[in-house]
């Protein structure tokens, strides 16, 4: 099965991330990026795929050339070869999913695998629009994906809120991963070195013929409110008064 | 582990290292803090080495990564495997020891020394983690002075060799499938692959360390022992060369380790300092601290830039023995400079399994007399500044 995996990459989230003065983005300077964790476990499962029923693995992402280390991990936790559209930063989701629909278009693969959503911008959008736009089935949040019919159509549990939803899919179509499908491995040394020689096919965002005019714009951001500290209350008849005429929820 | 997630790096550090190099510290970096931070102080404090880590870290390609692929290893430029000797110890010294001990004491003379068919036999193995190494040189009576040693092998009728004698402060000793041993012939000093299992030959743990107590440390006993010249002995290596130029390698991965180590500690310092409230203000606001905070990372980032250097050069082929002295020397030495003010820093919490500082000090107190002795890399330094050697 030739499978397309879209990454994008984002700053690590174990890092404490700081809102710019002007509040028109987070500082990115000495902030590690890695793959986006999602992305990450779409890369495990289409990798446990090809070790299962063999096949190809090809990993996409859109975005400024720094994104080259991330995809050079994807390549080094054992993808086959990348293709990087290199465009500028801040794209929506809408441009980004025109952007894959294009190189889907090119490559056809069977399936394309991507995060349910990217923990920078919590969008939740990409697949869906990319499925959209091809018109292909989708099935997202997955925990568990199988193959049935010599890979003519997909079993995929989704996650959610009142349990496993399996949903049946025909090929080809999009998966985006919910974070129990899998835990990703490590990047190997020795995969590390080999990525290296794998190929990696830059294509400038401008000859694919899209219009990635952002129809979404960020105003600003800004951090939540500091929390005041905790009070301590006597007894519950304290607490319902104060619920009552302080906080006002009841 | 708190807000400092990323290595310490003040001086830009990382700008100087390749897309490869960066890959390898991110991976060693998530495996330590995913499988090494968490289990490790209780492995510390019940003096067992986890063993579980070595099959894991073999899959990842941590043995003997610089060495070549064909034998199943990485490939990797010395300033990566460097890199992945800083992330290893910044878990504990006793994995980077585990690793060091493995590849560049046990797979680095089998592939330097040994026979095409010793390479092939134990090289892919040992990458893989489904063999274990061990280097027996120092004993009982010889430490620095390791030509003195008493360990004899004689030649015996039909291409057989007879060992006899003993080995101390072995890493890895009783847990290993292999020990490369160091002993006198009529022909000098000679190496020798010694299995587990051969008659006469016993690896004690030595118990009740006080320091390096997730690391697996023997004594090695050889009566009798007879191996096989042609499975047996390393036949490219003669004379106490051999022996020192394997801890040359070793002590190039220390030099890099025990930054890792100091790292944890300044680290753990930096935070505690900075969420530690006394007289209505954090303890960092004061400058008695400040003052240990900024020796700390000046030491740590001197030590960087020392060790990429060094890794430069041995990547050219250009490092000498005498630069791996002095950067074992001055790395291991800042580095249990920076625990021991970084446990002052944290008054008693300093002392607790919580925190990473003791246990990477009580460490550091071995790995600065061990592949070593602190006072011997100050005298390879005196004997190539001066020409004169103070201990010959």
């Amino acid at each position: 099965m030739k499978i397309l995996v879209a990454i994008k990459p984002v700053p690590n989230p174990d890092e404490k991330v700081k809102i710019r003065p002007d509040g028109s983005g987070i500082v990115l300077d000495n902030i590690k990026m890695v793959i986006n964790p999602f992305c990450e476990i779409a890369v495990e499962e289409a990798l446990r795929i090809k070790e299962k029923q063999g096949g190809e693995v090809v990993i996409l992402t859109v975005g400024p050339k720094e994104g080259e280390q991330q995809v050079r991990t994807a390549l080094a936790m054992g993808a086959d070869r990348a293709i990087q559209v290199e465009a500028e930063k801040g794209l929506d989701s809408l441009a980004v999913a025109k952007f894959l629909a294009k190189v889907v278009e090119q490559e056809k693969p069977d399936l394309v695998i991507l995060g349910k959503q990217a923990v920078d911008d919590d969008n939740n959008q990409v697949g869906q629009i990319l499925a959209a736009l091809l018109s292909w089935p989708q099935a997202t949040f997955a925990s568990k994906i199988e193959f049935l019919d010599g890979n003519k159509k997909a079993h995929v549990g989704r996650e959610t809120d009142g349990g496993i939803e399996t949903i049946e899919v025909p090929l080809p179509c999009v998966v985006t991963t919910d974070l129990r499908l899998n835990e990703p491995r490590y990047a190997s040394l020795p995969g590390i070195m080999k990525a290296k020689k794998k190929e990696l096919k830059v294509i400038p965002s401008a000859s694919l013929g899209v219009d990635a005019a952002p129809k979404v714009k960020v105003l600003s951001l800004a951090s939540p409110k500091e929390r005041a500290g905790g009070r301590k209350v006597a007894d519950v008849a304290e607490l319902v008064a104060k619920l009552k005429n302080e906080a006002k929820v009841l | 582990m708190g807000m400092t997630t990323e290595l310490t790096d003040y001086m830009g550090f990382q700008a100087l290292l390749t897309a490869e190099e960066k890959l390898v510290r991110s991976t060693a970096r998530k495996f330590v803090n995913e499988e090494v931070l968490p289990i490790i102080d209780r492995h510390a404090q019940t003096e067992t080495f986890p063993a579980h880590l070595i099959p894991m870290m073999g899959d990842l390609g941590f043995y003997g990564p610089n060495l070549p692929e064909k034998y199943g290893c990485a490939g990797l430029s010395n300033v990566a495997y460097g890199l992945l000797m800083y992330e290893l110890e910044r878990g504990d010294s006793a994995l980077r020891s585990f690793a060091s001990v493995q590849g560049a004491l046990v797979m680095y003379p089998i592939y330097t020394y040994g026979s095409d068919a010793q390479k092939e036999h134990w090289l892919p193995r040992m990458a893989a983690g489904k063999a274990i190494g061990c280097f027996g040189l120092t004993e009982p009576d010889f430490g620095s002075n390791p030509g003195g040693m008493r360990t004899q092998a004689v030649r015996e009728a039909g291409g057989k060799w007879r060992i006899n004698g003993s080995k101390m402060w072995i890493t890895n000793g009783s847990i290993a499938d292999v020990a490369v041993v160091w002993a006198k012939t009529a022909d000098g000093i000679r190496g020798f692959l010694v299995e587990k299992g051969a008659p006469g030959f016993t690896a004690p743990q030595m118990k009740g360390k006080w320091s390096l107590r997730a690391s697996v440390t023997s004594e090695l006993i050889f009566e009798d022992v007879r191996v096989d010249e042609e499975t047996g002995m390393l036949p490219n290596a003669r004379g106490l060369k051999g022996p020192l130029s394997c801890l040359t390698q070793a002590r190039y991965g220390i030099a890099w380790g025990a930054l890792g180590a100091a790292d944890a500690c300044y680290q753990t310092a930096l935070e505690y300092a900075l969420n530690r409230i006394q007289f209505d203000k954090p303890i960092a606001s004061y400058q008695l601290q400040q003052r240990k905070l900024a020796e700390m990372v000046t030491e740590i980032t001197k030590g960087q830039l020392l060790a990429l250097h060094l890794g430069r050069l041995k990547d050219q082929g250009t490092c000498t023995f005498d630069q791996v002295s002095m950067a074992k020397m001055n790395n291991v030495n800042i580095a249990l400079e920076v625990a021991r003010s970084a446990r002052t820093m944290l008054g008693a919490n300093g002392i607790m399994g919580e925190y990473p500082i003791m246990r990477h000090a009580n460490n550091l107190e071995s790995v600065y007399t061990y592949e070593g002795t602190h006072d011997m890399h100050t005298l390879i330094i005196g004997e190539k500044v001066t020409g004169i050697s103070a201990f010959r």
